[in-house]
């Protein structure tokens, strides 16, 4: 019984091990897609097929705009903050503006299944593998 | 500082260090915040990607403004990181008020991921305009 409690309230720690240590991962080592530019990515397999999560809050469905070709993605778009003329700040952290990011994966996607989802400031990307990518199994005669 | 025609730069997110430990043995990260004032209220808007408004919990207690807000881990059952370049958490953050505020008549919203906090001061606690003669 402790170990199961355990197990839920340290499940969040555990994903946060596991994302950190990806972040030297080298999946996408030679490709031009660096980091550095906005949004952060993290990019996870979900049994054959990727998916690439961003966390873009504040911006509008209308704001973004995503491409696929071949292998690369393309997320863009505008981040607006605006608060009212008779308004004085006394801090500001957010940051806004444009930001235009290509990422290009290291296996096929289908470009026709692809399918994007922008909710409460998560942008989440399902791209399915593409058919002729995947290994295909040879018997043994 | 920012600008829109600029490009903008990914930041990492801040980790909250605070003195007092959480129960949850997870790691906090602390929410980007902009707070700013009108003549009858103090507006906080904080960025917390990932947040549903049943997991926000807001306290206001001997003027300091506590914010408390969750993420489901639920969603990413089943995704195994591949390459990351930011980490996932749940949000605190604390500021203490100077103005008065009218504890009866906070109001929260939550749209894409950013909480606006909107604090109406007390009748007293409004600015008198000062003449310049």
């Amino acid at each position: 019984m402790p170990m199961f409690l355990s197990d839920a309230l340290d499940a969040l720690l555990q994903f946060q091990q596991a994302l950190d240590t990806s972040r030297s991962s080298g999946w996408l080592g030679s490709s031009p897609s660096g980091s550095g530019s906005y949004p952060p990515l993290n990019v996870f397999r979900q049994g054959d097929d990727i998916v690439v999560i961003a966390e873009v809050p504040g911006v509008r469905k209308s704001d973004l705009q995503i491409e696929v070709k071949g292998r690369t993605i393309r997320i863009a778009g505008t981040k607006s903050v605006s608060y009212g003329e008779k308004s004085s700040v006394h801090r500001r952290e957010r940051l806004a503006g444009r930001f235009d990011r290509a990422l290009t994966l290291p296996l096929e996607i289908d470009a026709e299944k692809v399918k994007a989802e922008c909710r409460d400031g998560i942008l989440a990307l399902h791209l399915p593998r593409a058919e002729r990518d995947k290994p295909r199994a040879i018997t043994l005669s | 500082m920012a600008e829109s025609s600029q490009e903008m730069e990914a930041r990492e997110k801040k980790e909250l260090v605070s003195k007092e430990e959480k129960t949850v043995p997870a790691r906090y990260f602390v929410p980007s915040t902009d707070i700013h004032e009108t003549d009858d209220a103090l507006i906080v808007v904080m960025e917390m990607p990932g947040v549903e408004k049943k997991d926000i919990a807001v306290d206001l207690e001997n003027d300091v403004l506590r914010i408390d807000a969750r993420i489901d881990t639920g969603k990413y059952q089943g995704l195994q990181p591949l390459y990351t370049e930011y980490n996932v958490g749940h949000f605190a953050r604390s500021f203490t008020l100077s103005s008065k505020i009218d504890q009866q008549q906070i109001s929260a919203e939550l749209e894409d991921g950013v909480l606006t906090l909107t604090l109406k001061k007390t009748r007293e606690a409004a600015p008198r305009r000062i003449e310049i003669g």
